[in-house]
């Protein structure tokens, strides 16, 4: 095995949690690389829903935005916007959320929206679109971000969409009927939710404890199951080197 | 001529038998007026680029804007000065970046200081359902536990009156202009969108007035998958403007322009780089 590249290995351990699942929402970014190579390595009958309206797309190549022809064309099903939101995602039929973010908290709480002072941001952010109603709707959430004491922080900027505890209420205490964020994968690991807080389940190969401690912004805990992640296969390689290549 | 204000008695608008088929120029200047709220939609697919470009052309100023993905048809019209609030969803350059005038504005108040009204994409879609309805407002599930509330007055809870459970509540939108592109529209107004449609029927039947852009105006309107029709008497005109969603997409006419969006980012980072292009590229170029 050559040196892992780690952009790689979050996006191959990504794409392995869909392996399982029915439907997915996908958002733009790492996530729809992981959920296409998803479809096309792991799990043919995953069914993509992104919310520009497209239900069932089989892209041949990897989509730049949310509303890319490729999806439109490929797609099972056109709906309007408003049906994706009301109908397929707040009436509770899609399985796995797949969301990017700029920050995440220990309890899973993202934010897209700003660094700084809202109202005079010091980086202002593309913002919430679609985000907040998948994490709070979709039957379970993952997240997908590059993990750093910039993005892993003990304070969020601005609270874009919920984890496990934000106000100091939990979901059911807000009302929220999903699961949540049960899975993070970043470029150094995995963390699950034990109770409201994330914890380190999986770290990848060739990362240690204290790199993974040193990137994380508040204490973070460690499974006693800890585990280290499966390294690439060299198929699984070759199948996102083709994907990103267009070379399906 | 066009003359919007003849076609509405009170709250509602009378409706004329057909939609004017005019020009872009004509439209834009009869239907969208100073201090206008203006809905541009169009999900990815169908922006109405060279509307906006219009818009700047004829310097309609003190705007608020409303458009779910203020991509770069809002980065244009913002980094000219045309818009005073932005009510939106999510503002960037997909799969690209930031939108660097957006920033820019908020940030710096650059060239103009510029109010926001935020949301997430699902209640600024309900605010269009209940404006198309003829409600006050709509309910959802969401917003809550999320630092959008308490942003501005237009999310608020509200109780179920059967169950007692609370819900988010957002006002009906009702702008005084949409403006949309789609694929076709015949002789009598009535247009087509295929593919993708985002909210742009919501809008519509949201606005006191409507202009449509078309990439092509044919005989007759042929349903084909996925095809949506909007009666032209929901639209107050009609501008023939082929390729007037570039540098998005018209499905069926061209694909999504995805280096220009790339580029974008080096044009619109830089104040004089980005005031060179819309003087070379929309003030020095026209179209009727």
């Amino acid at each position: 095995m050559t040196e892992i590249n780690t952009r790689e290995m979050m996006i191959i351990a990504a794409a392995r949690a869909l392996a399982h699942e029915r439907t997915c929402f996908v958002g733009i970014g790492i996530p729809s690389i992981a959920a296409n190579m998803a479809r096309r390595f792991f799990n043919p009958n995953l069914l993509l829903i992104y919310e520009s309206g497209c239900i069932g797309s089989k892209p041949k190549r990897l989509p730049l935005s949310i509303g890319d022809n490729e999806l439109s064309d490929t797609a099972m099903a056109v709906v309007p916007v408003p049906e994706i939101f009301n109908y397929w995602l707040q009436g509770g039929k899609v399985d796995v959320g797949f969301l990017g973010a700029a920050q995440i908290d220990r309890y899973g709480n993202l934010n897209t929206t700003v660094i700084g002072d809202y109202a005079k941001p010091t980086i202002r952010l593309p913002g919430a679109g679609g985000a907040p109603e998948i994490a709070a709707s979709a039957k379970e959430v993952f997240v997908v971000l590059n993990q750093s004491q910039r993005s892993f922080v003990e304070q969020l900027s601005f609270v874009s969409s919920v984890g496990h505890l934000a106000d100091g209420k939990t979901r059911s205490q807000l009302g929220l009927r999903g699961a949540g964020p049960t899975k993070v994968i970043t470029d150094l690991g995995i963390l699950e939710p034990n109770g409201v807080e994330l914890e380190l389940t999986s770290i990848h190969p060739g990362v240690n404890l204290e790199q993974m401690r040193g990137e994380t912004g508040w204490e973070l805990k460690v499974s006693s199951r800890l585990v280290v992640t499966d390294p690439p296969t060299h198929d699984e390689l070759k199948a996102l080197r083709r994907l990103k290549e267009g070379l399906w | 001529m066009i003359e919007p204000g003849r076609y509405r008695n009170g709250s509602f608008r009378l409706g004329r038998a057909v939609a004017e088929i005019t020009t872009l120029r004509a439209a834009v200047s009869e239907l969208i007026q100073p201090g206008d709220t203006v809905a541009l939609e169009g999900f990815t697919h169908l922006i109405p680029f060279e509307a906006g470009a219009e818009i700047i052309r004829q310097s309609i100023r003190d705007l608020t804007l409303v458009r779910l993905t203020p991509d770069l048809i809002a980065d244009q019209l913002i980094g000219v000065g045309a818009v005073r609030e932005l009510i939106f969803s999510w503002g960037g350059n997909p799969g690209v970046g930031s939108l660097h005038r957006l920033r820019d504005a908020i940030e710096n108040a650059w060239p103009n200081p510029l109010l926001i009204e935020e949301h997430s994409h699902a209640g600024l879609v309900n605010r269009y359902t209940a404006g198309a309805s003829g409600l006050p407002f709509a309910t959802l599930r969401a917003y809550v536990g999320t630092s959008l509330m308490g942003q501005h007055g237009n999310i608020k809870t509200i109780a179920c009156p059967f169950t007692g459970e609370e819900l988010a509540a957002v006002p009906a939108l009702n702008p005084d202009v949409a403006v949309v592109h789609a694929q076709q529209a015949d002789r009598m107004g009535n247009v087509m969108i295929w593919g993708i449609s985002g909210v742009q029927k919501e809008a519509i039947l949201a606005s006191r007035r409507s202009l449509v852009t078309v990439e092509e105006i044919v005989d007759e309107l042929i349903p084909r998958p996925t095809s949506l029709q909007i009666p032209s008497f929901a639209i107050d005109a009609v501008a023939l403007v082929p390729h007037g969603a570039w540098p998005s997409y018209a499905s069926g006419y061209y694909d999504r322009d995805n280096d220009f969006y790339i580029n974008w980012d080096a044009i619109s980072r830089d104040r004089q780089t980005f005031n060179s292009w819309i003087k070379r590229h929309i003030y020095e170029a026209h179209h009727d």
